[in-house]
């Protein structure tokens, strides 16, 4: 697993976003045991200076940081907004968002590849937020991608992998591109099932931020990333649609 | 002169961005500038000046998923 050049040891990668307090945040992100956080940018006032207290936050914990362009549904805004990022936080990394639908969040493709190809002339490395579309796929990878992010559902609904097929075809038409599963995740079992079909990580932020104890889904997360891995790699058994007894058949007694 | 910072209609005497800055107090907080829609580094701040009714957009490091 390579993110332009860096391999991290985990396949979890979370958002740092809606959490009941900046404490309970720093305890979820170390219980995950991710390396890659998510921030974003918004208005500072200069009386209250936000921003200031949640970037010494982020700092100590000693993670990267992945800036995304959450909300804006045009080029022009996600391009300005990465500009931003990059200088802020000294990153050429873009979690590229180009929202094209406000109730589905969902990416409005065309933008994405454009902003993309700006983005990645100009030299930074772009994780774009997309679906599970081929074509699409193709067009973000020519623009200058080197890693995909389709959604496995809609940001914050937590439904899991909506389109499995989708997914499974984008793992098998791109076997060497880095692929991230990017929103959608409700629980390790979908967390696992990204991991199991063969999927790289996993980014999620909702599931764990909106838990009772986040810091305890964190840990469920990572489990969940650990054990979808574990047994991709172990090489799961073909589904069947009727049942194969798993007792040997041979050397039953006849007792009717 | 009039300027929209953040959405806000602010009465600011400066002549160029990094002074726009200063005047709103943002001392040495780490933010990002926009002028008009457009990206202004901060290297850039002190040469480019700023006319009434332009629009700053001045942000921070924020949480995000």
């Amino acid at each position: 697993m390579d993110f332009y050049g860096f391999s991290p040891r985990s396949r979890l990668l979370l958002g740092t976003s809606q959490y009941p307090s900046p404490a309970v945040l720093a305890s979820a992100v170390r219980a995950s045991d991710c390396e890659i956080v998510t921030v974003s940018l918004r208005r500072e006032a200069a009386r209250l200076r936000e921003g200031q207290d949640f970037w010494r936050l982020i700092r100590e914990l000693g993670v990267r940081v992945l800036p995304n362009t959450a909300g804006c549904h045009s080029v022009k805004e996600a391009v300005t907004t990465a500009e931003m990022a990059r200088e802020i936080f000294a990153t050429p990394w873009i979690k590229l968002e180009v929202i094209g639908e406000a109730d589905t969040l969902q990416p409005d493709v065309f933008g994405l590849v454009e902003a993309a190809r700006i983005l990645s002339a100009d030299g930074f490395e772009v994780f774009p937020y997309t679906t599970e579309d081929l074509v699409v796929a193709e067009r973000l990878l020519e623009a200058g991608c080197k890693v995909l992010m389709p959604w496995g559902a809609p940001i914050g609904s937590g439904k899991g992998l909506n389109n499995l097929f989708g997914l499974r075809a984008m793992r098998a038409h791109f076997p060497e591109v880095p692929l991230i599963v990017d929103a959608g995740i409700g629980l390790p079992s979908h967390a696992a099932a990204a991991m199991e079909l063969g999927y790289d990580a996993v980014l999620l932020n909702t599931a764990v931020a909106k838990a009772g104890d986040p810091a305890a889904m964190a840990r469920a997360m990572r489990q969940g990333v650990e054990a979808g891995r574990a047994a991709f790699l172990a090489g799961p058994m073909p589904a069947r649609d009727m049942a194969a007894p798993s007792t040997p058949v041979l050397g039953k007694a006849h007792l009717s | 002169m009039t300027l929209i910072v953040n959405g806000e209609r602010r009465e600011i005497a400066a002549v160029n961005l990094a002074e726009a800055l200063r005047a709103l107090d943002y001392g040495d907080a780490i933010v990002a500038t926009a002028l008009n829609g457009d990206f202004v580094p901060a290297r850039k701040r002190e040469a480019t000046s700023i006319q009434p009714g332009d629009r700053i957009e001045i942000v921070s490091p924020r949480q995000g998923g």
